[in-house]
């Protein structure tokens, strides 16, 4: 590497610089990436071909063209809505999001900011978006709205405890809560966590897809019903914003899961300094698996009722988590 | 009655509606010539059936302006003018034939609900069908053919198809 | 100043004692709504989730065809007939060509009857494949839609190869279907039999139409997340279907084993064996369950139909004007979505001299006050979906 540019990013100011670009270009990077790939996806499991068109015949720059078309669209405000609480949501869901990259481990080096409490910090930062939701559902002036805004505050608040609960598994048997720390713990264990936390890892998916609000916890949106729900209101850049908010979510909760449960960016016999160049392309690898099951289970099931959400919520996941951290517990102290 | 299959484990059906749409996934990726359900429009085109209503197509030649199409369109999207003319007889001492000419004969593809009434009335076979359906304008007022489109329409009826037995 | 203490502690009760009062929202599931089936307007007082009284208001899409038919001739009707329920385009034209039929007393062709039954029952698959598509869509579910759907364009496929018309056919005549191009010429005349390979494409297609209901079972009846939206919710007692004159699927999930195609001879159903599906909770699924068993027997009378069709003409013999005597009769038929009636007033004339239509849908859909009164908002999508009414049924 050139003299000039090692100093050049050895100034703390550059060197931020730098990765606030990173973060910024990811995030509508890996949206439309996974974007893509549900359309390609989903297409594929009804029988029809997806995207072709734009860019060629695998119609990979479908994504940019839709984020092309949102960019130039009138932002339409109804007259009613409190217009600061419109203007803030969908800037608060995307915080959320991305505010998650910071303490993922791509390697074993390669992290942006290795915090001593990262699960703790990347479970709190994820209920950011929860309030966006609420702010998007109320501040819309639309009956709809504000249905699919009280929809979500049930069932985000609800499936926040499955979500924290299911992780304490994995803190216990790590013994630490940054996650690197985590899959260190799982390099010198010499297995993934899965294997004893399937149950947490069961539970941890389904929480994420309920605070994702996809079928089948899709309530909040419901597109059948409420034409769109707390979005119903939302148009060009600002839906962009929510849309990809989604899309991003979906890749950093799934991040988290590989990292917790699957081992992260190791895989069984690989060498430490391999880690180095390959872990991202190993996390990423697992990431998409997990993004997968999340696309393959949105296109095969219908969605839940509110109350039926609920009591999978309340009288199923919580009661199972609990009784997995004890279950744990026992075990690590016993063994 | 209904039947809901026994089931032994919760989730199984559930778990058997995964499997049809992971199965339909894969059956699209890899046998896409038997499997997939959409064609490519425009590079790929279906063919319609022969008798599919498509478009009408004018037989100047045939057409007596007897007006019957006319009359007998349920939108009244058929304008038809026409006038007389006196053939001179063939051989010195005979009759003057007097036959009627086509000045005008305009479709309203605007208004048209393809029924076929008027092709079924005709009754000096004047009119037929074609199953094009490319023809489809910017402006409501291009969707008027006038004769001469129409006459071009005949070049693309088809034969009618076989018949069973 | 002295302060009574008396006075202030009562004071603080009383704002304790203040009740939270909350309001109804008068909910708009408006006109214009991905599923309404069409512009229904549901003005709906909600509490929360859950909805206390529902109004449906109609007519947004009435076209006037009583009124229409009353100007123009029959050949003109049967055109524009076909549009009143547009899913299941044939099933609408047979019932008004059999009145004006029966008004002039002609007797119509064997073969003619049979096409005529086959292709009612084409149109049955088809739109029950499209209520297959479109209820699962409304419960969240997106897939089924696909593999529903690509089956109907199969159905919608022979529709077209024999009346070229794949959702309006037009083929009905009065006195048989429709037998050739040009009623009066000699050189080309056009004959619109059965075209070859009919019969063949026929049966391959009846047997994919089975495999789909089969994998539309799989997908669909046994996933618990539909049978959690499904059972139990919109239960419609036998009693009460009868007094608001629910018909067709509906009335049979309710346990009434009511059929028209075996009571009416508007078709010569008698000469085949299908069941009548019936089940016993009238609740939602049971009204998917049924519509979705009478995809199979529909596929089975084509079949039997298929094999035992006659040959002959396909129209009697009418006069080229026709003419239909005075006199009134009202003939019932099975649509797919319940009774089709249409009401014939003749005075001799060209065109009817009235035409009342008693439409399935209408009489389906004023259940919807009752059976949505306390329902969850996501049930009143759930039970709508589930009745099966098209607006252009509705409003005609």
């Amino acid at each position: 590497m050139p003299q000039w540019i090692v100093d050049l990013f050895s100034n703390f100011w550059v060197s931020l610089g730098g990765k606030l670009l990173l973060v910024a270009l990811m995030i509508p990077l890996v949206g439309m990436a996974i974007g893509f790939a549900e359309m390609k996806l989903s297409a594929k499991m009804q029988y029809r071909i997806g995207p072709y068109f734009a860019g060629g015949r695998w119609g990979w720059a479908q994504l940019i063209a839709d984020g092309v078309k949102f960019f130039q669209k009138e932002d339409i405000i109804p007259e009613e809505a409190d217009r600061p609480v419109f203007k803030a949501a969908p800037i608060l869901v995307l915080v959320g999001t991305v505010a998650l990259l910071v303490v993922i481990p791509f390697g074993p080096s390669l992290i942006f900011r290795d915090l001593d409490v990262g699960v703790f910090y990347a479970l709190a930062i994820s209920s950011l978006s929860t309030i966006g939701i609420l702010m998007a559902g109320w501040s819309s002036a639309n009956k709809y709205s504000l249905i699919g805004g009280l929809r979500a505050a049930g069932q985000l608040i609800a499936y926040e405890l499955p979500l924290v609960l299911a992780v304490v598994g994995s803190v216990i048997l790590a013994g630490t809560m940054s996650l690197q720390g985590i899959v260190e713990a799982q390099i010198e264990a010499g297995y993934p966590y899965l294997i004893f936390q399937a149950v947490g890892f069961a539970i941890f998916m389904i929480a994420t897809l309920a605070e994702l609000t996809r079928i089948p916890f899709d309530m909040p949106i419901a597109e059948s019903e409420l034409v769109m729900g707390y979005l119903t209101e939302y148009s060009g850049f600002r839906f962009l914003f929510f849309f990809l908010a989604e899309f991003a979510n979906m890749f950093t909760m799934s991040a988290i899961a590989a990292t917790l449960f699957l081992g992260g960016y190791w895989l069984p016999g690989i060498p430490q300094d391999v880690l180095e160049f390959a872990g991202p392309v190993i996390l990423l690898g697992k990431v998409f698996l997990l993004v997968f099951a999340m696309i393959w289970f949105r296109w095969t099931f219908p969605r839940f009722r509110e109350d039926q959400l609920q009591t999978l919520a309340w009288k199923w996941l919580v009661p199972l988590a609990l009784v997995n951290i004890a279950v744990t517990a026992t075990l690590k102290v016993v063994l | 009655m209904t039947d809901n299959g026994s089931r032994t484990l919760p989730g199984l059906g559930m778990v058997k509606g995964l499997g049809v749409t992971l199965s339909a996934m894969f059956k699209t990726l890899f046998l896409p010539g038997k499997y997939l359900a959409t064609v490519n429009y425009p590079k790929v085109k279906e063919v319609p059936v022969p008798r599919a209503r498509g478009v009408i197509a004018l037989d100047q030649e045939a057409c007596t302006v007897c007006m019957l199409c006319a009359r007998n369109c349920p939108d009244w999207c058929i304008y038809i003018e026409g006038h007389k003319e006196e053939i001179p007889p063939g051989e010195p001492g005979g009759r003057v034939k007097v036959r009627a000419k086509l000045d005008r004969f305009d479709i309203d593809y605007a208004l048209c609900m393809y029924c076929g009434i008027c092709v079924e009335v005709c009754p000096f076979d004047a009119l037929f069908w074609s199953p094009e359906y490319e023809y489809s304008e910017a402006h409501m007022g291009e969707m008027m053919h006038d004769m001469d489109r129409l006459q071009d329409w005949m070049a693309t009826v088809p034969e009618q198809p076989a018949l069973e037995k | 100043m002295t302060i009574d203490t008396n006075a202030i502690r009562h004071l603080s009760d009383a704002q304790v004692s203040v009740e939270l009062e909350t309001e109804d929202m008068t909910l708009n599931i408006g006109p214009q709504h991905p599923s309404t089936h069409g512009v229904l307007r549901l003005v709906a007082r909600v509490d929360g989730e859950r909805c206390y009284d529902v109004q449906p208001v109609i007519g947004y899409m009435h076209r006037g065809y009583e009124k229409l038919s009353e100007v123009r001739t029959y050949p003109q009707i049967t055109t524009i007939i076909n549009r009143i329920d547009w899913v299941s385009g044939y099933a609408n034209e047979v019932p008004f060509i059999v009145a004006a039929e029966r008004l002039m007393e002609v007797e119509v062709p064997e073969r003619a009857q049979y096409i005529r039954l086959i292709l009612t029952e084409m149109a049955r698959i088809s739109s029950h494949l499209v209520f297959n598509a479109s209820y699962p869509l409304e419960l969240g579910a997106a897939t089924p839609l696909f593999f529903a759907l690509r089956e109907r364009e199969r159905v919608l496929d022979l529709l077209e190869s024999v009346t070229g018309g794949r959702f309006h056919p037009n083929f009905n005549r009065i006195g048989g279907v429709k037998p050739a191009y040009g009623s009066g010429s000699t050189t080309r005349k056009q004959p619109q039999d059965l075209p070859a390979g009919f019969l063949a494409e026929t049966r391959t297609a009846m047997d994919k139409v089975q495999e789909a209901a089969d994998q539309l079972e799989d997908l669909v009846a046994g996933n618990e997340i539909i049978l959690a939206r499904t059972q139990g919710i919109g239960v419609l007692p036998r009693d009460m279907a009868a007094a608001y004159g629910v018909s067709g699927p509906n009335l049979r999930a309710s346990g009434v084993p009511f059929d028209l195609r075996k009571t009416q001879d508007y078709l010569p159903y008698d000469r085949f064996d299908f069941k009548v599906i019936t089940a016993s909770n009238g609740d939602c699924f049971d009204r998917w369950w049924v519509r979705l068993q009478e995809i199979r027997e529909s596929a089975r009378i084509i079949q039997q139909a298929i094999d035992s069709i006659p040959s002959g003409d396909l129209q009697a013999k009418v006069p080229k004007v026709i003419k239909v005597p005075a006199g009134e009769t009202y003939v019932r038929a099975e649509n797919p979505k319940g009774e089709m009636g249409y009401y014939l007033v003749s005075d001799g004339g060209q065109g009817p001299y009235r035409l009342k239509i008693r439409s399935a849908s209408f009489s389906n859909l004023s259940i919807l006050p009752w059976i949505l009164e306390g329902v969850l908002v996501p049930d009143i999508i759930a039970i709508m979906g589930s009745l099966d009414f098209v607006l252009g049924d509705v409003d005609r």
